[in-house]
């Protein structure tokens, strides 16, 4: 054997050989410390950001609210900070953020729901392996290119029903965004329901219900906490929907709950202002950011109400 | 049988069948809505379906405007999203997966991901406006919009990485212990090759979303008529590479496509269905290559 023409080797060189000196175990250690502290700090990053976007938000807003009152904010019926004669009151950009999403979910929740009861109690698993992912892409599509659509396609569409509709409008937008957040109600609304155990539903069919009572009977009861997760993640992305409302709603704050008319959102009046040149730390600047973070506490609120009622609906098998 | 019952039975057998009907009309209306929409782009996109279209500049005239500028915009914002929001993504993601303990601060991260990923991408916005651009001055440039989008898409890279990380089986991590490899030595060499393909899918998915962005840089005021390219990143003096083009000023694919269709002139309307033909190819064509992907990989896990 070779090992015996060889000079026994020493316990050190064997170590080394093996990748075991003493100063390679003490580089690895070193190595192991160093990179967990580098993931933990990558991971730590998103506290620093999140500390990012809310400490401006609020500094800006501190700014404006030195120059108007919370109480005329909240109540004053119109919003016209740019004007010479200054209106400071959310309301109207309330207003069409709420009808805009309002239209928006009575859409994507009949229509998602129906399609995820569908892929999942109807269709076969071979043309659901299909059709989910290519649902999938109808959210995929930038929300720019919706706006286009909301405005040259949807809205003279409508106009045939509706000869009184005008070209800017809130209706057109909120089917829209509508149509494009149908993908989240099918798409985790299905996970939810094909996550309930087969064995629920094969006792339903034992007792000779047909697929639609186990649906609504059985499926859609048990997957509620799922399902309501998938309505909450709509609602969050219809209320923060940018694009497709400046395009299409007229960006003109206008203090109705009439999707018939034109109107501004707040995320619609953002991109306004951010399209002129407003000088820093003005009022106009300003109110950008009381704008967003009424927005924001808007979300917030609404996704912990969300996680309440997820966490009541809750089934665990 | 009684009659009654039977009456019943067919009732409900005649509504299970229209439910049947009425779901594939759903799903048939949304994939219709899609093709629509696809169609009408590209029939009022077609005089601008050309070559030249890639290789001109904005121009006042519509017949001459192209958007050889908001395309090379887009991939340059979009290369520096990728390579800050791709490492910092996976190593967040890795970190949460392999490393962290079960305490309060883990908690608070987890949750903290989990509320970034609600964030409206206006909000995104306002904070590059206000931080960024004013607070860092780093400007209304390239370089601030790569890091806004990092920003808004890292939660996706993170979810993705996680769930592809912990879809890795134990005993490939406990081979690498038994052979005596440190933790980063399993990380590195074990569980994030084999947890690359997720991590690829997520990471498409989140650079297709990057593309189509459009409110956020918006809000940080990129310029809509750029008729420049930025400085080359490769110079002919010494050292070669030039960092100049991360300050410039920039446009990209959807706020040329928001620029024209809000121009009162309609002759501008096909340059925007132009650039949404280009930009929905570009999207749809990430998300299809994700699809197979995904699909590829579930057959590898599950065979």
């Amino acid at each position: 054997m070779a090992s015996t023409t060889t000079q026994p080797e020493s316990a050190a060189a064997a170590a080394r050989r093996r990748g075991r000196s003493p100063a390679m175990v003490r580089r690895r250690r070193l190595v192991d410390k160093a990179s967990e502290a580098l993931l933990f700090s990558a991971a730590a990053f998103s506290i620093v950001i999140t500390v990012g976007v809310v400490g401006i938000l609020v500094v800006e807003s501190m700014g404006f609210f030195e120059h108007v009152s919370i109480w005329d904010f909240l109540t004053d019926t119109q919003w016209a900070p740019l004007f010479d004669d200054a209106r400071y009151g959310i309301a109207p950009l309330i207003a069409g953020t709420v009808t805009v999403t309002a239209v928006a979910l009575c859409v994507a929740i009949p229509v998602g729901t129906v399609c995820a009861v569908w892929l999942s109690e109807y269709s076969s698993p071979r043309l659901r392996e299909v059709l989910k992912p290519a649902l999938e892409l109808l959210s995929a599509v930038p929300t720019v290119v919706f706006g286009y659509f909301a405005l040259l396609i949807v809205t003279p569409f409508l106009q045939k029903f509706m000869p009184d509709l005008p070209g800017f409008n809130m209706l057109g937008p909120g089917i829209v965004i509508g149509l494009l957040t149908v993908p989240y109600v099918a798409s985790l609304g299905e996970d939810a329901m094909r996550a309930v155990p087969t064995a629920l539903r094969e006792g339903a069919y034992a007792m000779g219900a047909t697929r639609l009572q186990v649906a609504l009977k059985v499926i859609l009861p048990a997957a509620l906490s799922g399902i309501s997760a998938a309505y909450v993640l709509t609602f969050s992305r219809a209320l923060g929907e940018t694009m497709v409302v400046a395009i299409a709603a007229g960006m003109q704050p206008n203090f109705t709950f009439d999707p018939r008319e034109p109107a501004a959102t707040i995320t619609a009046y953002i991109v306004q202002v951010s399209l002129g040149d407003l000088p820093h730390a003005s009022i106009g600047y300003q109110s950008i950011f009381a704008a967003g973070l009424v927005l924001l506490l808007m979300t917030l609120a609404f996704n912990i109400a969300g996680y309440r009622l997820r966490k009541r609906f809750r089934e665990v098998y | 049988m009684s009659a009654n019952l039977e009456r019943l039975i067919r009732g409900r057998q005649w509504l299970d069948a229209g439910f049947a009907v009425l779901g594939a009309a759903m799903v048939v209306l949304c994939l219709g809505t899609l093709g629509i929409l696809i169609a009408d782009l590209v029939r009022d996109a077609a005089p601008h379906l050309r070559p030249e279209f890639l290789n001109s500049f904005p121009s006042r005239r519509p017949e001459d405007a192209g958007i050889k500028s908001a395309l090379v915009g887009t991939l340059l914002v979009c290369l520096v999203t990728a390579v800050v929001a791709l490492p910092l993504g996976v190593a967040a993601g890795v970190y949460l997966e392999e490393y962290a303990r079960k305490n309060r601060l883990t908690a608070a991260i987890e949750v903290n991901i989990a509320n970034l990923a609600g964030v409206p991408s206006i909000v995104w916005g306002l904070m590059a406006l206000g931080l960024l651009v004013y607070k860092l001055h780093m400007g209304r440039s390239i370089l601030t919009a790569g890091l806004t989008l990092s920003f808004l898409v890292l939660p996706v890279i993170i979810v993705a990485t996680r769930e592809s990380v912990r879809a890795i089986p134990q005993v490939l991590r406990e081979g690498s212990y038994a052979l005596g490899a440190t933790r980063w030595q399993t990380v590195s060499r074990v569980v994030i090759p084999s947890s690359m393909g997720g991590i690829l899918t997520g990471s498409i998915l989140a650079m297709s979303r990057a593309v189509g962005e459009t409110a956020p840089l918006i809000t940080i005021g990129a310029l809509s008529y750029i008729a420049f390219l930025p400085p080359a990143p490769i110079t002919s003096a010494p050292p070669f590479v030039s960092f100049e083009w991360l300050e410039s000023a920039f446009t990209v694919l959807p706020i040329q496509l928001f620029n024209w269709v809000s121009r009162p002139d309609p002759r501008f309307i096909e340059n925007a269905a132009a650039t949404g033909v280009v930009l929905v190819g570009m999207t749809l064509s990430m998300n299809a290559v994700a699809i197979v992907l995904r699909y590829r990989l579930r057959k590898k896990y599950t065979t």
